[in-house]
């Protein structure tokens, strides 16, 4: 049931053959599989495993390294607030405490009505905005006690907040599991071509001959 | 763009009248467009780029020390020598996983300038005669890949990046990469081992380094995207132009994210090797000094790997090699700036926090001591702490790092510096690097560790059955699993560090 769906096997073949090797997709394929569930399930992970040709259990070996991937259903949102030492000496604690008050949680649980999940996390290159967060990796920065609670009423509400920053201004946050709202695409006119390395016995021609350079291009 | 102002849609980037090689383009609200970036000399450098022989474009990096902006500061023109003259292919792979704690501005550079990124991936790839890129951004940068993305399918669409570049017989594929979540993938082994669809473990080195033998066995550049991002200028410009900035064995600029107790928090481009850390904390069109009425107590001067300089220091160059002699290193170009408020116990056990959750696991010292360090510093910031503890908390640092460990002067102790870099008993510098605030902080600060020590129970608060102060503050509850038995590191049966370091 949660084998990844027509679009998406057809986005990961996609991802797939940008690849020298299929087994390099494995992590943007179980950003794909988080993307669709909002986490990642077993299911999905033997799927991943028969599209890059390798068992289930070195995808969940893989799986299992990185943080970003969930291993059980999250909330919608997921505040990560940053305790790190830029963070921490302005104020982080105090905010990650604020929101444990008022979400009623600690890092690492969901709310109830499963809108959010709250995280204490590690640097997240922000420093110089402290106290800072992301919601599903998107930023907030030089956050108010009182502008946390007024995001959190925004993203109850409408879904997006002006205290977030997305790549266009007014885009809503996307639900847990999508990262960016665009993808590479490679089209087969424009594309050099992406080979396997055993298919690759010669220096690239650019290196050997003399450049030449058309009027116009 | 006005100067000295913050720029909102370039959050944190302060704006100077100094020169600007990689930033110039951060003022506008659309930066990260083509058309903006044509119209500013964008592909500029590729086109000199490729109106030269690419052995001509590698000979003007070598020229120009393009120093190394990850980290280890390693000149990028040598580098790309290393690969060996007969094994095709070769690849690229662009380090773009910014997680260094204090670090603030390959993000910067991707969300506000891919292109810029995009044009220098070309010109690295022409010169040494890569054949594929990946560009590997963190995971937890949604807006830097969606950036990325739509950056990559518009100079794909315009002929800047694919087949027949420019309609020259060069030709290279650039593929965006995304991580999802783990600091020790910024080791460049470890990246590799990502890229491959593995847990990113480093490898051991040497051996092989990965110009040698990297992604798929093949030899591999890995650069940094700030190294990458001063191409395109330098090509437009010449290695005598670059030359011009900076210091002579440090030329060009650098960006360094000044966060913490400074009046004017941001990320500055500034000249490498002329620049102090004086001017950039104190200087009127920097951070205007350490916030009002307090005094600075002490400052990371190259990211949380960094040992800690303190107010002395601050005249120092930033420059890798004096930085270096003085026991510490220029680093990410990550600043954190602490004032008299600051508890030097309570930083030094966030920093090495960070370290003991990051440890990949993969080598004994570095994983058992981290977590070791962070018990014993924890529970001396309890009230908790034994007398033996300090003492303790240097052997494991020798442990994982033997020898004198790098460590700022001390005048007031009449004691010198240790010079950069540790000696390490592990595979990659992660777990040395936990050793860097204990020892900087022990050293200058023992009789905060010992007041701690000294006074251990409060008003009956405290105590061995007391909730520790993590708990007491919600931080973590006591039924949770540690963070250890999460990361699968150990079994839940196993001793508590604290009773095996205790025995
Ligand atoms: C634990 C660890 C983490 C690192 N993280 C990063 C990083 O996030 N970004 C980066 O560019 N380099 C990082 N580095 C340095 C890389 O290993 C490598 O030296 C660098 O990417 C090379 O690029 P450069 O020569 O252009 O600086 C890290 C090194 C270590 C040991
Ligand atoms: S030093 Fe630490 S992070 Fe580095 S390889 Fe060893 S266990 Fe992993
Ligand atoms: S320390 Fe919080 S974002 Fe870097």
């Amino acid at each position: 049931m949660s084998r990844l769906n027509e679009a998406n096997v057809a986005l990961a073949h996609e991802i797939i053959a940008r690849y020298p090797k299929p087994k390099s997709a494995l992590i943007p394929l179980l950003h794909l599989a988080q993307e669709q569930d909002g986490w990642v399930t077993d299911e999905a992970m033997a799927h991943l495993a028969e599209l890059v040709g390798v068992t289930p259990a070195e995808v969940k070996g893989t799986c299992t390294f990185y943080e970003m991937f969930k291993l059980h259903p999250t909330g919608r949102y997921m505040v990560n607030i940053c305790t790190n030492i830029a963070c921490q000496v302005l104020g982080a604690e105090d905010l990650l405490h604020h929101a444990e008050e008022t979400l009623g949680i600690r890092p690492g649980g969901t709310t109830d009505d499963g809108m959010f999940t709250l995280e204490d996390v590690e640097c997240i290159a922000a420093c110089t905005e402290a106290p800072c967060l992301q919601v599903n990796y998107r930023f907030g920065l030089r956050l108010s006690i009182d502008d946390f609670d007024e995001m959190i009423a925004d993203l109850r509400e409408r879904g997006r907040s002006d205290h977030l920053i997305t790549a266009n201004p007014g885009e809503p946050i996307p639900s847990h599991g999508t990262l960016g709202l665009s993808r590479q695409h490679l089209t087969e006119e424009r594309t050099a071509g992406i080979v396997a390395p055993e298919l690759v016995t010669e220096a690239p021609v650019w290196l050997t001959f003399e450049p030449k350079q058309e009027e116009g291009a | 763009m006005a100067t000295g102002e913050y720029v909102p849609h370039a959050p944190g980037y302060v704006d100077t009248d100094d020169p600007k090689i990689v930033t110039s383009r951060f003022g506008y609200e659309d930066s990260y467009t083509l058309d903006r970036y044509l119209a500013t000399g964008g592909y500029e450098g590729l086109k000199a780029a490729l109106g030269r022989t690419s052995e001509a474009c590698h000979n003007i990096t070598r020229e120009a020390t393009v120093l190394g902006r990850g980290g280890a500061g390693f000149p990028a023109g040598i580098k790309w020598g290393f690969c060996p003259p007969d094994v095709w292919p070769r690849y690229l792979v662009v380090n773009g996983d910014e997680s260094e704690p204090g670090t603030y501005k390959d993000r910067l550079l991707m969300e506000r300038d891919p292109h810029q990124l995009i044009e220098g991936c070309l010109i690295a790839c022409y010169s040494i005669g890569l054949t594929q890129c990946f560009l590997y951004v963190r995971g937890e940068m949604a807006v830097a890949q969606q950036r990325l993305a739509d950056a990559l399918n518009e100079a794909y669409e315009a002929g800047y990046v694919g087949k027949n570049i420019l309609g020259t017989d060069f030709s290279v594929d650039i593929v965006l990469h995304w991580g999802a979540g783990a600091y020790i993938v910024g080791e460049e082994t470890a990246l590799i081992e990502s890229l491959e669809g593995n847990r990113g473990m480093p490898r051991l080195k040497p051996p092989f380094f990965p110009a040698a033998v990297g992604l798929y066995g093949q030899p591999t550049i890995v650069n940094n995207v700030e190294t990458l991002a001063n191409l395109p200028w330098l090509m437009s410009n010449g290695a005598e132009a670059y030359k011009q900035y900076g210091s002579e064995t440090s030329p060009g600029t650098r960006m360094f994210a000044v966060s913490g107790h400074v009046k004017r928090p941001g990320v500055y481009e500034v000249e490498q090797g002329v620049t102090t850390y004086e001017d950039l904390l104190y200087g009127d069109k920097y951070c205007q000094g350490i916030r009002d009425g307090h005094e600075l107590k002490m400052f990371i001067p190259g990211g949380g790997s960094a040992p800690w300089l303190f107010p002395e220091h601050v005249s120092l160059p930033l420059e890798a090699r004096p930085v270096g002699a003085a026991g510490t290193m220029l680093g990410s170009g990550a600043i954190v700036v602490m004032d008299d408020s600051t508890d030097a116990v309570k930083a030094c056990l966030r920093v090495v926090r960070f370290f003991a959750r990051e440890s990949c696991g993969k080598c004994a010292p570095c994983r058992e001591g981290t977590s070791w360090e962070e018990k014993i510093l924890q529970r001396i910031l309890d009230g908790n702490g034994r007398p033996e503890d300090l003492d303790l908390l240097l052997d494991i640092g020798d442990n994982i790092s033997p020898g004198p460990y790098p460590v700022a002067s001390d005048e007031s102790q009449g004691l010198e510096a240790v010079p950069f870099p540790p000696r390490q008993t592990t595979i990659c510098p992660l777990g040395p690097s936990s050793v860097a605030p204990i020892v900087s902080a022990l050293r200058r600060f023992r009789h905060e560790f010992e007041a701690k020590i000294a006074t251990p129970v409060e008003l009956g608060l405290r105590g061995p059955n007391a909730p520790s102060e993590a708990e007491e503050t919600g931080l973590r509850g006591p039924n949770a699993p540690s963070e250890a038995e999460e990361t699968g590191l150990r079994g839940p049966n196993a001793p508590s560090e604290a009773e095996e370091v205790a025995s």
